[in-house]
C-alpha cells in the first residue's frame, strides 16, 4: 500500500500528463494551420500585393483594392457598431436592474451573438440591398456593424459589472448625479476592458466572409465609393482560392496570411492592453 | 483623550437628531426605533457585532440606501432641524453637506488632483488657481500633502492603501461638508496607517461633525466623544465614551466591551 503522499503525487503526474496532451493536441492544429499559411503565403507576399489591383486570371496583380475595401468597411462597421454597443451595454449594466426590458435585451443580444454570420448577411441583403437594388460597401459595413454590436454590448456590460459597487457608492456619496458617475467613474474604470472588447470585435469582423458575400459582393477594380460594390479580402480569398488559376490561388494565400497576421496582432494587442491596465489598477 | 474631551469647553449642539428610525431591507427590519442625537463637531462612534445595524444607521444619514430599490427607511433624521428622509430633500445637496468615507479605499480611476476636484466641481465652479488652492487645502487637512504634492498628476490608484484612504478623506472634505461619515475607515489598513487616520480624526473634529462605525473597540475608545452600542438593530446604550466604556449602564454593553461576547 502506497502512502497517501506518493499516491497524490502519482495522481498529480497523471493529471498533468493528460492536460499537457490535450494542450499539445489543440496547439498542434493551430501550428499546422499557421505553418501551412506561412509556407504558401510568404512566397506569395510580394510588394505588388500591396500596390496593384486584383488581376484577371493569367496576369499580374495584387490585393490593394481588397485591402482598402476591407479596411474601409471594417472601419465604418466599427464606427457604427461601437457607440451603439457601448450605450446598450452601459444601459444593461447601470440601469437594467429593474423591469423586463433589460433581461429581454440581454437574451436577444445573446442570440445575436451566436447567430451565424451568413444570416446577418442575408438579413442586410433582404432589407437593404434589395431595396437599393445594388450591392455596396455601405451594405457590407452595415452587416459588419451588426456583428460588432452584440460583442461590444456583452463586453461593455461585463466590464462595467466588474467595477466595484463601492466605487459607485463613493461617487454617489459625493452627490454626483448618476450620469456623471457613469461617465467619469465607472466607464473610466472599465475603459481598458471595453477597448479590448472593441478590438476583439474588429478582429472578428476583419475575417468575416459570409456577411459580405450578399452585401458588398466584390469589385475587381479600385473603388473608393462606398455606394458601389466593394472588394474585400475575405471574399477575394474565397473566390480566388476556389478558382483553378494558380496565380489567383497564390494571391488567396497572401490574403489569408495578411488577415491572420492582422487578427493575431489585434488579439495580442488587446491582451497586452488589458493586462497593463489590470496591473496599474 | 476622553479626559480632555470632558474638560473641553465646547458647547454641545445636536447636529443630527434621529427619531424613531426604522430601516428595512425588503421585509427584514434592520433598525428598530432608533433615537439618538449626534453632537456637532464631536466624534460619535457606533460599535457592535457584525450585522447589528451600525453601518445601516450610518448609511441612512446620507441616504446611501436609495441606490438600492429594496431598501427603505421610516422615521426622521433631522439635520439642523430639517428632515433629510423627506422626499423633498435634494439628494445631491444632502450629500454635499454629509460626506462619507468607506471601508475600502475607493480612489476614482483618475489623477490624485482630479479625484479631489471631482467632488468640488459638482457644486462650485472655481478658477484654476482657486481649485489648486482647494486641492492643496484638502490634502493638507487629510495629512497627505507632503506625500502627494509631487505626484498630483499621477493616478490615485498608485498610492498605498493608507494613502488612498487619506485621499478619500481629502476628497470628502474638499466639498466642505458639515458632517463626515466614516464607515470602518481603518479596517483595511495596517496599524501605522490606522494611527495616521485616528490622529486625523482628532484634528478634523475641529471643523466637522464626525460619525464613525468601527469594529475595533479600542479605536472607538481612543477617537470618540460619544459611543453608541448596537445589537441586532437595537440601540442598546448611548452616551459619553468614557461612561460607556468604564461604567456601562447595560449588562449587554459591558459583556461586549469586555469581550465576553461578540
Amino acid at each position: 500500500m502506497l502512502n497517501l503522499y506518493t499516491r497524490r503525487r502519482i495522481v498529480n503526474a497523471i493529471g498533468l500528463v493528460i492536460s499537457m496532451l490535450a494542450m499539445a493536441f489543440g496547439l498542434f492544429w493551430l501550428c499546422w494551420i499557421l505553418w501551412t499559411l506561412l509556407e504558401h503565403g510568404l512566397p506569395a507576399l510580394a510588394p505588388v500585393v500591396f500596390t496593384q489591383m486584383t488581376p484577371p486570371p493569367g496576369s499580374d496583380g495584387g490585393l490593394l483594392n481588397a485591402i482598402a475595401g476591407s479596411l474601409a468597411m471594417t472601419l465604418v462597421g466599427t464606427l457604427i457598431g461601437t457607440p451603439i454597443g457601448i450605450f446598450a451595454g452601459t444601459y444593461l449594466a447601470e440601469f437594467g436592474q429593474r423591469g423586463w426590458l433589460a433581461p429581454v435585451t440581454r437574451f436577444i443580444n445573446d442570440v445575436l451573438l451566436s447567430a451565424p454570420s451568413i444570416v446577418i448577411g442575408l438579413f442586410v441583403y433582404e432589407v437593404y440591398v434589395i431595396r437599393v437594388k445594388h450591392f455596396s460597401g455601405w451594405a457590407g459595413a452595415l452587416a459588419l456593424s451588426i456583428i460588432v454590436i452584440p460583442i461590444v454590448i456583452r463586453t461593455t456590460e461585463n466590464m462595467l459589472r466588474l467595477v466595484p459597487t463601492t466605487l459607485r457608492e463613493a461617487a454617489a456619496a459625493l452627490g454626483a448625479p448618476q450620469w456623471k458617475i457613469i461617465n467619469f467613474v465607472t466607464l473610466r474604470a472599465a475603459r481598458a476592458g471595453i477597448i479590448t472588447g472593441v478590438m476583439l470585435a474588429i478582429a472578428r469582423i476583419s475575417g468575416e466572409t459570409a456577411p459580405l458575400l450578399f452585401t458588398a459582393l466584390n469589385n475587381q477594380f479600385w473603388s473608393s465609393n462606398m455606394d458601389q460594390p466593394m472588394a474585400n479580402l475575405p471574399v477575394v480569398i474565397f473566390q480566388f482560392a476556389m478558382s483553378p488559376y494558380e496565380d489567383w490561388q497564390k494571391l488567396a494565400w497572401a490574403g489569408a496570411l495578411l488577415i491572420t497576421v492582422s487578427v493575431l496582432t489585434l488579439n495580442i494587442l488587446a491582451r497586452v492592453l488589458f493586462r497593463q491596465s489590470a496591473t496599474t489598477h | 483623550m476622553n479626559a480632555e474631551n470632558t474638560a473641553n469647553p465646547k458647547t454641545i449642539i445636536p447636529k443630527l437628531i434621529v427619531r424613531d428610525l426604522n430601516f428595512y431591507y425588503g421585509n427584514d427590519r434592520a433598525l428598530k426605533d432608533i433615537n439618538l442625537s449626534i453632537a456637532e463637531k464631536m466624534v460619535t462612534a457606533f460599535i457592535g457585532p457584525s450585522g447589528c445595524g451600525k453601518s445601516t444607521l450610518l448609511r441612512t444619514f446620507n441616504r446611501m440606501y436609495q441606490l438600492y430599490p429594496m431598501q427603505k427607511a421610516t422615521g426622521e433624521v433631522l439635520l439642523d432641524g430639517a428632515n433629510i428622509l423627506d422626499k423633498k430633500q435634494d439628494l445631491n445637496m444632502l450629500r454635499a453637506k454629509i460626506g462619507m468615507v468607506f471601508q475600502k479605499p475607493t480612489p476614482f480611476p483618475m489623477s490624485i488632483y482630479d479625484n479631489i476636484a471631482f467632488g468640488v466641481k459638482l457644486y462650485e465652479s472655481l478658477s484654476k488657481n482657486d481649485m489648486d488652492e482647494r486641492v492643496e487645502w484638502a490634502l493638507r487637512k487629510a495629512a497627505l500633502w507632503t506625500e502627494a504634492k509631487d505626484k498630483l498628476r499621477q493616478s490615485g490608484t498608485s498610492l498605498s492603501g493608507g494613502q488612498q484612504q487619506r485621499l478619500c478623506i481629502a476628497r470628502a472634505i474638499a466639498v466642505k461638508p458639515q458632517v463626515l461619515l466614516l464607515d470602518e475607515p481603518t479596517s483595511a489598513l495596517d496599524p501605522i496607517s490606522t494611527a495616521h487616520i485616528e490622529k486625523l480624526i482628532d484634528e478634523l473634529k475641529e471643523d466637522f461633525t464626525i460619525v464613525i462605525v468601527t469594529h475595533n473597540m479600542q479605536q472607538a475608545a481612543r477617537v470618540s466623544d460619544y459611543t453608541a452600542y448596537m445589537y441586532l438593530g437595537d440601540l442598546i446604550e448611548f452616551g459619553d465614551t468614557s461612561t460607556v466604556f468604564t461604567n456601562p449602564k447595560r449588562k449587554e454593553t459591558e459583556d461586549y466591551i469586555t469581550g465576553r461576547f461578540g
